[in-house]
């Protein structure tokens, strides 16, 4: 009977222990900022969050993602202290908004390397991912069919690419090949001397030829002046002024120190 | 005291056995809690029979998908039964000992192999290789099952095997001694007698090939249409659930488990099926059945 009573008495601990580990962590004076919103700017955001928290070891900043829409709303209804949008703000949705420009994602538009093709206009990207134009011919290359690939409904770069190249009422075309990632999209371009995807500037390797779009060729220095123009702004976003912590680590992140965190991530940074 | 542990030890086995089963109706019950609405809103009807997929127009209709994971597992096992039950009959009745030992850990080896790497492969490898010979994109139904077919013939292959070698010593006897050849004797006594445990063997397959995910993701295509030919790119249910889970919010999010509980009706109607046949294929001897 003895052994049972100390096994009693070591489980009690353990519950006891556990469970004072558990709470403690929601005590004492710490602050934290809710962030959430595009899953493209997720990444940087956490890598910039760590960061801040290993200076600031009292404040705890989660970072969610449900995309630029969730980011949006959210920080207007004050669920999430910062929000995180992959997009340019439409004039009914900035309302009470302010914006901070942390950096700028170019989107590639990405053709197999033995493509003769290396220049199109924007008119051209649209017409052949809405199914207009479905030989390369028709755009200056071989006479075969093209192989459209996207990524999945509700992906950032999908968003992006829809919102800056398709505009409203075009759709990329149903039978567009579905790939689920950056990485997916480019190892299938890669195999195919036909297909044609976009992928983030960020995950540009040699594996596949980046399109000059309207004359201009995506690169950091492009993104920054402008003349690329398949590009989007990574903006957060605060109701109202941002203050206190939150205002901190926004500065952070505007920061040198923050905007080398952004570059590492090999997103242009703002400034 | 001694009854006491007793009592003690019965209640411990019995709740570590049916931990399992509270795990599962916890599962069950959280799936359709979370996917009901979406049916709901959606319209059950519309939901099962409509044929556009486009969350970001607020279309929810998984049918494309339903024929898509369909078509892709009935290809796969159409390969793969043939092929797996020819090797199991080598496995368990004609291969040298020596052949065997290689022949086991080899297909032993193939079930351990993680399921990315197969859509790694399948995506590096096979699709390119579809594109060169038959056309279209090289991402397709074919491509898919294909790489299913290996992912599943270790199972096949095995449980099987496994039921061929049960079969009692005494048939095999009887037969040759009655002068039937060797392949006369697998051929009807053996794998007769055999049957439920490979009609088990060939839905386990089955489930996996339903149930895989990430190496269809890889090389399917994942288009949300009907294929007019083994060529075309599908997309499985289970590919729509981990494509877009990220993302999704409301009643996407909503619809996203219910395309999980219409997965979930697929298996159970599966192993329904499976235990209708084991039981009814099942040869009776004496008291006891095979």
């Amino acid at each position: 009977m003895d052994s049972k009573y100390i096994i009693g008495i070591i489980v009690a601990l353990i519950i006891v222990v556990g469970a004072y580990l558990a709470f403690a962590g929601g005590s004492g004076e710490q602050t934290t900022i809710q962030v959430a919103g595009s899953t493209s700017v997720q990444p940087v955001a956490e890598k910039l969050a760590q960061a801040y928290m290993e200076k600031n070891p009292n404040v705890k900043i989660n970072v969610q993602g449900g995309g630029s829409s969730v980011g949006i709303t959210s920080t207007q209804q004050g669920q999430a202290d910062i929000g995180m949008s992959s997009k340019e703000l439409k004039a009914d949705e900035k309302a009470g908004l302010k914006e901070y420009l942390i950096g700028n994602d170019g989107i590639v538009i990405a053709v197999n390397t033995a493509n003769p093709v290396s220049d199109l206009t924007t008119d051209q990207v649209k017409d052949i991912f809405s199914g207009k134009i479905t030989s390369w011919k028709d755009v200056g290359g071989s006479e075969a069919k093209i192989n459209v690939i996207t990524r999945e409904d509700g992906s950032g770069t999908r968003n992006a690419f829809e919102e800056i190249i398709m505009g409203k009422d075009t759709k990329i075309i149903k039978t567009a090949i579905v790939q689920s990632s950056t990485e997916a999209v480019a190892q299938a371009v890669k195999g195919d001397p036909n297909a044609i995807g976009f992928i983030s500037l960020a995950s540009l390797s040699s594996d596949v030829k980046a399109l000059q779009i309207n004359g201009a060729a995506p690169s950091e220095q492009t993104v920054l002046d402008g003349s690329y123009k398949v590009q989007r702004p990574f903006l957060f976003l605060t109701k109202g002024d941002a203050t206190g912590t939150v205002k901190d680590f926004i500065d952070f992140c505007l920061s040198p120190e923050g905007q080398n965190i952004v570059k590492s991530e090999k997103v242009v940074p703002a400034k | 005291m001694t009854k006491y542990e007793e009592f003690l030890i019965e209640k411990g086995l019995f709740i570590t056995a049916i931990l399992s089963i509270i795990v599962i109706l916890l599962i069950i019950g959280f799936i359709f809690k979370e996917g009901l609405p979406a049916m709901e809103s959606y319209g059950f009807l519309n939901f099962i029979f409509g044929m556009d997929w486009s969350p970001s127009d607020g279309q929810y209709g998984v049918f494309t998908m339903i024929i898509g994971s369909i078509g892709i597992t009935l290809l796969s096992l159409l390969f793969a039964v043939p092929l797996s039950l020819l090797c199991a009959i080598f496995l368990a009745e004609i291969a040298p000992k020596t052949m065997k030992r290689i022949l086991k850990p080899v297909i032993e080896t193939l079930a351990g192999i993680p399921s990315v790497v197969y859509g790694f492969f399948g995506l590096i490898i096979l699709v390119p290789f579809m594109r060169v010979q038959f056309g279209g994109t090289g991402f397709s139904m074919l491509t898919a099952s294909l790489i299913l077919t290996v992912m599943i013939l270790p199972t096949i292959i095995s449980i099987s095997e496994d039921a061929l070698k049960s079969v009692p010593h005494e048939y095999k006897e009887a037969s040759l001694a009655l002068g039937a050849t060797h392949w006369q004797t697998i051929k009807n006594v053996l794998f007769p007698a055999a049957i439920p445990g490979i009609i088990t063997a060939i839905i386990l397959g089955m489930g996996r090939a339903v149930g895989e995910t990430l190496a269809v993701i890889m090389v399917a295509g994942n288009v949300t249409q009907i294929p007019n030919s083994i060529f075309d790119p599908v997309r499985a249910l289970t590919s729509n659930i981990a494509l877009e889970m990220g993302y999704a919010t409301g009643l996407h999010y909503n619809a996203l488990f219910a395309t999980g509980i219409i997965l979930f009706i697929m298996i159970i109607i599966l192993l329904v099926i499976a235990n209708y046949f084991h039981y009814k294929k099942k040869v009776v001897i004496g008291g006891g059945y095979l």
